[in-house]
């Protein structure tokens, strides 16, 4: 006769809490290379995953995230990043930026994480937000019409704020 | 590891609830687990579980949110709005497999 193990109640995960309830995470994304554009994009895709309410905000050179000129074709260089542990002169040769991006581009594909464009997709059919800052499209000329198309607006950083109250912050 | 037993089923699991070995799982499991949280299952829910349990048969690992739009062809809204909330972990619990580990 075989021994039938104590058994313990049913042990269900706690999807739902209340602690995680009403969480709000703000991201402002200032930066328009390669590299510095996956940071903000990973993090509100993870916490769209948790049941996170993501708010994102280009401004500066992060407007390249969402302009729709450059969002597809955002460089990487080794200039001025020592984390290439590269000799910084081989950074400024002719065709060394283009060759560390399409590198940079390959890795990036070969984990099944997407493009920019694609990626600001699927955080909004996540249910993320995207907002465009007004000073930066003032001083880029830039219109609506101009940015990829499911951003909601272009606000000023004070409306920003206020969208954002009670959020968690970063500043990428 | 402890044994729990649901509606006679009787599955190891982590101490957060998720079944640690994949071969105790069968759909009618799937539904009373889906019950546990709360989701009355149709056949859109059990398309996405089913697709995550073949694509752990043959890649070892669960899949991601986009690993089921992209590979499983389910929308991410549809997946957000069938399990809604935290839609990767709520179909790795009713597939009765681990945590989703990739970052996108």
């Amino acid at each position: 006769m075989t021994t039938i193990p104590d058994t313990a109640p049913a042990v269900v995960p706690n999807f739902d809490t209340d602690a995680g309830a009403g969480r709000k995470l703000a991201i402002i994304c200032s930066k328009g290379s390669l590299d510095m554009a996956y940071p903000g994009l990973i993090l509100a895709n993870a916490a769209l995953g948790e049941g996170v309410e993501v708010h994102m905000f280009f401004t500066f050179w992060g407007f390249d995230m969402i302009n729709k000129k450059t969002m597809g074709d955002l460089k990487f260089t080794m200039l001025g990043n020592t984390a290439t542990h590269m000799p910084q002169g081989l950074g400024g040769l002719p065709g060394m930026t283009g060759m560390a991006t399409s590198r940079l581009k390959k890795s990036i594909a070969d984990l099944d994480v997407p493009e920019v464009p694609e990626f600001l997709e699927q955080i909004v059919a996540s249910g993320g937000h995207l907002w465009a800052c007004r000073m930066s499209a003032d001083m880029n000329k830039l219109t609506e019409a101009d940015l990829y198309d499911d951003v909601e607006g272009i606000i000023s950083a004070t409306d920003f704020i206020e969208l954002t109250d009670g959020a968690q912050l970063l500043f990428i | 590891m402890p044994v729990t037993t649901l509606a006679g089923h009787q599955i190891h699991v982590d101490a957060e609830g998720f079944l640690t070995d994949p071969a105790e799982w069968d759909e009618d499991l799937a539904r009373v687990l889906a019950e546990q949280i709360g989701l009355t299952l149709t056949d859109e829910h059990m398309a996405a579980v089913r697709f995550l349990r073949a694509d752990f048969a043959t890649q070892g690992e669960t899949a991601t949110l986009r690993r089921i739009s992209t590979v499983g062809g389910i929308p991410i809204k549809q997946l957000f709005a069938l399990f809604p909330q935290k839609p990767a972990k709520k179909i790795a619990y009713v597939a009765g497999l681990p945590k989703p580990h990739g970052c996108v």
